[in-house]
């Protein structure tokens, strides 16, 4: 791989740095790209090192691909680099809904919360857990559209605990940056996450919701960066 | 003529499992005895009922020794604490009957532990540590945790068996045979020191959480192949789990930003997951402590030290209340004597 395949890092920007993995900025064939790079860990056996990282480069854009046929808007993955643990995607123009959510007008807001809610339940039909669903990670876009990122934590499952766990995970986010209005918001989200995938099953993941906040076992809010 | 208003000593019974353990700490924190009689099955893993019947004949003989470790008499006890849960339900009823019948004795007042919180708690206590990460590893637990709002919260946890399960029925299957004082962590780990290939086995983190009987299937599937040296295998195993518990560790030191990490539990006293976990602490500019080996292991030091906390905060349990709870979780635990 030479520099004259434009491969090289050293003119990316780095946006985020991560435990497992570095989030780079970068020009590449005349559009913008993020290279998600997953950081080699001394701890590991090297070989041991390799197929983890080199596995989990090749899942995540699996469970992006099958998000995206459920009907969910996730970045185009470009290239797949297993060697060097990279994913290149496409770089979404817009902004983190964290930042937006509290200034937009009310009417807006439910609006947004009805999407994200039919967008977890095409999730969660199709069986994919997103595992890390805040508002950092659901972008909206100029054309407020609403683009779900970072899938690093994802996996494939129907459990009741995994689902429950990605809406506690979300509410938590409400309640920690929106405090004013999280409760709208997630029953917005729970009504039209409802209507995706059935009363019956909405109603048994919200219990687990409730019994996933008595556990109290994620009470802290994922730092935001 | 017993000093009423000051209050000294606590004993503590720790009876979870197969380990049936008397402790006695000063309430300033000094630990003055930790006798541990364990029971050691004859094949397989423990058997509940037959750990319990061990564990009422040991009990008498453990409290005394514990006694005159501690150099104290029975009269001078001012509290009684005891293994509340979770646990094995007949081991945790021989302890609880033992805690009740002292504290009835000497009308004394009773206090009920959380095995888990308590795990936790004498760790910070022989080590200094303060707020940590903690990964508490052993024969029925595997928890990430730190301190946040009043509790203990569980980061991530196995979603089906220990590390120290999985190991011990791996070496059984290998055909070693426990003896006291030589638990099966140590014979992996010394097996392990002398592997040289690393066997691929199944990787399972998903989210924070871990799996290990998938890897226990493959790895006793590979056993019974018989194509690979114990040595490899134990290698193996130990390199795959031990990186999943330092991953989850990791992730939650990231999250929580604490300012340390802290092994404590059976398999703590393995010098490769040590090592692990070292590095993760160095990369974080963190501290990282391990829990001495006496304390390590389920011990009734722990308990009584745990319980004088509680006492201290007002926790007291009466004796008709004093039930024991055999799936009691950690993060269900309020800790009002944990400040930060």
């Amino acid at each position: 791989m030479g520099e004259d395949l434009n491969y090289t890092m050293e003119d990316a920007v780095l946006l985020k740095k991560g435990a497992e993995a570095n989030l780079y900025l970068k020009e590449w064939y005349g559009r913008k790209v993020i290279v998600k790079q997953r950081i080699g860990k001394k701890y590991r056996l090297p070989q041991l090192d390799r197929h983890i990282r080199a596995y989990r480069t090749v899942h995540e854009p699996q469970l992006m691909h099958r998000a995206k046929k459920a009907g969910v808007s996730t970045p185009t993955v470009l290239l797949i680099d297993t060697e060097n643990a990279e994913i290149y995607m496409e770089y979404i123009e817009g902004k983190q809904l964290k930042q937006v959510l509290n200034e937009m007008p009310p009417e807006k807001r439910l609006k947004i919360s009805s999407s994200i809610g039919e967008l977890i339940g095409r999730l969660h039909k199709n069986m994919v857990i997103h595992g890390d669903l805040t508002t950092s990670n659901l972008i909206l876009t100029p054309e407020d559209q609403i683009v779900l990122v970072d899938f690093g934590l994802g996996e494939l499952s129907q459990e009741l605990e995994a689902r429950g766990v990605d809406l506690h995970l979300l509410k938590r986010a409400f309640e920690s940056v929106h405090f004013k209005f999280a409760q709208e918001c997630f029953n917005k989200v729970m009504e039209s996450y409802a209507r995706i995938i059935g009363e019956e099953e909405a109603k048994k993941v919200l219990e687990k919701v409730r019994e996933i906040e008595k556990r109290g076992r994620y009470v802290s809010e994922r730092k935001q960066r | 003529m017993r000093h009423e208003s000051v209050k000294n000593y606590c004993l503590g019974i720790e009876s979870t499992a197969d380990d049936f353990s008397v402790g006695i700490v000063t309430f300033d924190g000094r630990i003055l005895a930790n006798v541990i009689n364990a029971y050691v099955s004859e094949s397989g893993g423990i058997h509940p009922r037959e750990a319990a019947q061990h564990h009422s004949q040991v009990a008498e003989e453990v409290v005394a020794q514990a006694l005159k470790e501690a150099k104290i008499s029975s009269d001078q006890i001012d509290l009684v604490a005891f293994s509340q849960g979770p646990g094995l339900g007949p081991c945790l009823r021989t302890g609880a009957t033992v805690a009740r019948a002292i504290a009835a004795y000497l009308k004394i007042p009773l206090v009920g532990v959380n095995h888990c919180v308590a795990h936790i708690e004498i760790g910070k206590l022989t080590t200094g540590i303060r707020d940590p990460v903690t990964l508490y590893v052993s024969g029925g637990n595997t928890i990430v945790a730190a301190f946040d709002a009043g509790r203990y919260r569980v980061f991530g946890e196995t979603l089906d068996i220990a590390v120290g399960n999985c190991f011990d029925v791996f070496a059984r299957e290998a055909g070693y045979r426990q003896k006291e004082g030589l638990p099966f962590g140590a014979i992996i780990e010394r097996l392990a020191t002398k592997g040289q290939t690393y066997i691929s086995l199944p990787y399972s983190v998903k989210g924070m959480d871990m799996s290990f009987s998938g890897l226990l299937t493959a790895i006793l599937h590979l056993l019974r192949k018989g194509e690979h040296p114990i040595e490899d295998l134990c290698y193996s195993l130990q390199e795959t789990v031990f990186s999943m518990l330092t991953e989850v560790t990791e992730r939650a030191l990231a999250h929580t930003e604490k300012p340390g990490i802290l092994l404590t539990g059976g398999v703590a006293a393995n010098k490769r997951l040590q090592s692990m976990l070292k590095t993760v602490a160095e990369e974080h500019n963190t501290k990282f402590c391990v829990v001495p080996k006496q304390y390590a292991l389920d011990n009734g030091a722990m308990i009584a030290w745990t319980g004088i906390l509680a006492y201290k905060n007002g926790l007291t349990l009466p004796i008709e209340q004093s039930f024991v709870r055999l799936k009691w979780r950690l993060d269900e635990v309020e800790v009002p004597w944990v400040k930060t």
